[in-house]
């Protein structure tokens, strides 16, 4: 493949892109063969998103020039860039989950006979086509709803093929699979190539870049600062040139725990709207000063599991105790109030209050004791001067504690919550995906604010879907599936892979 | 905060609302062209009658149901709950109010304040109606709210105000029993003609503003002060982080609903303590509704609410005189308070997304001033 005398798919020339104060992407150049697997690597913020954008013509350049197949293009929509071949996967998927596969896939380009009915057959003949030609295979007439991730994202893989997409975007399209899932969407990827498509995608996750991509560009701080060949580079090499110094790592450094448990659940069982367990007879103590972790694919009890501790499930049925106290009746406040720190997995959505000044959001979930509150009353120089302490204490980078939530990177919204959370001085923290979406920096200094808090005799519950993250920092690790507790490993000797193994039940 | 960041705020406030009148003004001045008056003698006039000091205590006087109407409206809305029934909620309160008053005869301060409080356990009673239908089976309150409004405006107070008619009087519409002098809040007028000359007309300056600036204050405090506020807005931004932070979604939704009607339940007080004295058939209606305008414009806070009752109450009555001099229908008022309220909305909008994208930037700002000295968890 490659001819050298073609034209390169794509090819950036001195692409910049400004937002108000920052630059997401500066002078940035690219050159991506004709069917060719090109990997961009960079950690959060380094303008991977923002690189792609661009590309999908959902926002236009500041500066530079773009080249499709040698032509120069200006997009100013998708529709612009799909109509010149180019189609986009996106992390979140887009689709409409009461409708069929087939359904989804037609949504917004459905082939027409008179009247405006839609051409099913039509459809279906097409799909069929490309379902055998690139080796995807789903059924069409299966409901979204009822899918895996992995198949979900075949669907998106196939809905831009069949728009007629020959460059493909994928934006860090393994951070919702299992190990094995990926090998699967890898293998696909490796057809798509076969017959000719060239396929851009972001990740982060260097092993996998390195088994899968022919070429690496690496992104900095908006800069594209290499382009390697992967046989010629280690992980190692990888990770330096994206973060352009040492590499963090989580690792707990003591391992000693006491025995006396902090929290401990017994036969706990959750039901669903439709009386189905979703979480079912999970059992599990853990101790002062210890990190538990819990693995599993996402969507197998690990959020109804931390919802029923911290008091939001709907039915839950078992032991809760904290400390010595059996907490199962008691309303969330009171479990607030009594030692529970959480650190939620969605911070948009439960974590901040997104419109409201920063010392308001340190008050969250804290808001009945000192220093936020005194009495009945809202402690305003209180709960000022301690989100002062919080903002630098957990080094929080923000203009002032008045500005709002909303204007705070990722990264820094995180350190707010632990460094409410943990000051506030809980005698558990449950944290859900504490490091997700935030740049390694960031997550460093979550890392080590958990290992230190453990350190102080913290009890925590850690779900994670970064496996790197759940081993390195567990004393223990669990494993959810179908919400049962199905496995218990030591973090010490078990491989990412192993895990993986667990989590999708194979190893059942 | 610094001095500059404040007059920075605060000219951002007001950017928007001040924009809004006078586009208002500038469309309403078209609409006078077009139908063949002379706008700026229209404007002129009722400037002039409007800073009349008669005038001015009509002003004010319209302002306070309207601002009482408005807090009402604004408890609701800092909750995310849209309370429609702020205008059954009222008359609700107003009738039995009034009932209760021209009922009984009791010593002087005894007596209003048994009026306030029914109005306000009656208007409470009336929005917790809502509350409770919303809270157990989880229907919509802007339904509920305009189904009871239905209920209150033409089923139950037409029955009610002819069953308990009071006959005995001249009055040509029924209505309740007239409330004794004891039962009457004193005019302010007094107090007024100390700083003034004599106002005349008959115009009595009526002191349930007072009521009406305590409720504010109260309404400042509670919100932005207590426990209980910071949980109100808590709620009213993101139910779902409020919710995992301790506070019961529930019980919040109750009380505001509560609350929101204890305050819709003051609105009719205007009339029934310092100008009419009972409720009948011609009881002023509307007022809840222009309660929600008004809590629009102020964005919820007191002052900007204030603000807009005085700003709707002077329109309103500034206006009378166009009637008699006839140079402009006294009606291009309706459309220079409907078009306030389109353009602020709007105003805000393009407001806060500026101001969004300023504090954006500031903040990714001092990400890059500040490289990091000392690692967080370095210390440990």
């Amino acid at each position: 493949m490659a001819p050298t005398d073609s034209p390169p798919a794509i090819e950036l020339r001195g692409i910049t892109k400004r937002f108000p104060g920052v630059v997401a992407n500066d002078d940035v150049n690219l050159t991506v063969a004709e069917g060719e697997i090109h990997a961009i690597v960079g950690e959060n913020g380094a303008g991977k998103s923002t690189l792609m954008k661009i590309l999908y013509g959902m926002q236009p350049p500041d500066e530079g020039e773009m080249l499709v197949k040698g032509e120069p293009v200006r997009f100013s929509s998708p529709g612009d860039a799909i109509a010149r071949g180019i189609g986009m996967v996106h992390q979140h998927f887009m689709l409409a989950d009461n409708l069929t596969v087939l359904e989804n896939i037609i949504l917004g380009d459905e082939p027409r006979r008179r009247f405006g009915r839609i051409d099913f057959r039509a459809a279906r003949t097409q799909l069929e086509v490309l379902n055998s030609a690139y080796g995807l295979d789903v059924d069409p007439n299966d409901l979204v709803e009822t899918l895996e991730v992995g198949e979900r994202q075949r669907v998106e893989i196939i809905k831009v093929l069949y728009r007629g997409a020959r460059i493909l975007i994928l934006d860090e399209p393994t951070a919702v699979l299992v190990p094995q899932e990926v090998e699967e969407l890898f293998r696909n990827m490796r057809e798509l190539k076969e017959d000719g498509a060239t396929i851009l995608f972001i990740d982060h996750k260097l092993e996998e870049v390195l088994a899968i991509a022919d070429t690496i560009t690496v992104l900095r701080q908006g800069k594209t600062v290499a382009t390697v060949d992967p046989n010629t580079v280690s992980a190692g090499d990888l990770a330096e040139l994206m973060v352009g110094s040492e590499l963090p790592s989580p690792e707990t450094a003591s391992t000693e725990v006491s025995t006396t448990p902090a929290l401990r659940l017994e036969g706990v069982t959750v039901l669903d709207l439709d009386e189905r367990p979703v979480v079912e007879d999970v059992s599990l103590t853990v101790h002062e000063g210890e990190i538990v972790g819990i693995a599993g694919v996402e969507g197998n009890g690990q959020g109804e599991l931390v919802d029923a501790i911290v008091g939001v499930a709907e039915t839950v049925t078992g032991t809760i105790e904290l400390g010595n106290e059996d907490i199962g009746t008691w309303p969330v406040r009171r479990r607030r109030d009594g030692g529970i720190g959480y650190v939620p997995q969605d911070r948009h959505r439960e974590g901040l209050l997104l419109t409201a000044p920063l010392w308001e959001n340190a008050a969250l979930g804290h808001q009945t004791k000192a220093p936020y509150a005194r009495g009945p009353w809202i402690d305003r120089k209180g709960a000022r001067n301690h989100t002062e302490t919080i903002v630098d204490d957990f080094d929080v980078r923000t203009p002032s504690i008045d500005t709002c939530a909303l204007a705070l990177s990722g990264g820094n919204q995180q350190k707010l919550i632990i460094g409410r959370e943990l000051t506030a001085s809980p005698k558990v923290l449950i944290a859900a995906h504490p490091t997700r979406g935030i740049d390694v920096g960031a997550q460093a200094a979550v890392w080590d604010d958990i290992r230190r808090a453990r350190g102080d005799g913290l009890a925590t519950v850690l779900i994670s879907a970064d496996l790197d993250e759940l081993i390195g920092l567990s004393d223990r690790i669990v494993v959810m599936f179908r919400g049962r507790i199905v496995a218990e490993v030591d973090p010490a000797d078990v491989t990412p892979r192993d895990l993986g193994a667990y989590m999708t039940g194979a190893a059942l | 905060m610094n001095l500059a960041t404040l007059g920075r705020r605060v000219g951002l406030a007001l950017a928007a609302p001040a924009m809004a009148t006078a586009f208002a003004f500038s469309l309403a001045a078209l609409v006078l062209i077009v139908s063949g008056s002379d706008p700026l003698v229209a404007f002129g006039e009722m400037l002039e009658n409007g800073t009349r000091l008669e005038t001015m205590v009509d002003t004010l006087n319209r302002a306070t149901p309207l601002f009482l109407s408005g807090i009402a409206a604004a408890i609701g809305f800092r909750m995310n709950l849209f309370n429609i029934g702020v205008e059954g909620q009222y008359l609700m309160a107003a009738f039995f109010a009034a009932a209760a008053g021209g009922a009984v005869d009791l010593p002087p301060v005894l007596h209003v304040g048994l009026i306030l409080v029914v109005a306000v356990t009656v208007g409470a009673t009336y929005s917790g109606i809502a509350g409770v239908l919303k809270v157990t089976r989880g229907v919509n309150e802007v339904i509920s709210t305009i189904m009871l409004n239905g209920i209150a405006v033409a089923g139950l107070l037409p029955f009610l105000v002819r069953a308990l008619a009071d006959d005995s009087g001249s009055a040509n519409v029924p209505g309740t029993t007239e409330i004794s002098e004891s039962g009457r809040m004193p005019s302010l007028n007094g107090v007024v003609e100390i700083f003034t000359r004599e106002i005349g007309k008959g115009r009595e300056l009526s002191s349930v503003l007072l009521i009406a600036a305590a409720v504010g204050v109260l309404y400042h405090v509670f919100i932005s002060r207590t426990r209980f506020g910071f949980d109100l807005r808590a709620s009213g931004i993101n139910p779902f982080a409020a919710r995992v932070g301790g506070v019961p979604p529930q019980r919040m939704v109750l009380i505001a609903m509560l609350l929101s009607g204890a305050a819709a339940g003051l609105v009719g007080m205007f009339e029934v303590l310092s100008d009419k004295f009972k409720y009948d058939q011609s009881f002023v209606q509307g007022l809840g509704f222009g309660g929600i305008a008004v809590a629009l414009l102020g964005r919820n806070h007191p002052i900007g609410i204030a603000i807009g009752a005085v700003l709707f109450g002077f329109l309103d009555a500034s206006s009378g005189v166009l009637q008699v001099s006839g140079s402009a229908s006294r009606e291009i008022v309706v459309i220079i308070q409907g078009v306030i309220l389109l353009a602020a909305v709007v105003a805000y909008e393009v407001v806060s997304r500026f101001r969004e994208r300023e504090e954006a930037r500031m903040a990714a700002l001092a990400l890059q001033a500040t490289p990091t000295t000392s690692n967080a968890g370095g210390a440990a």
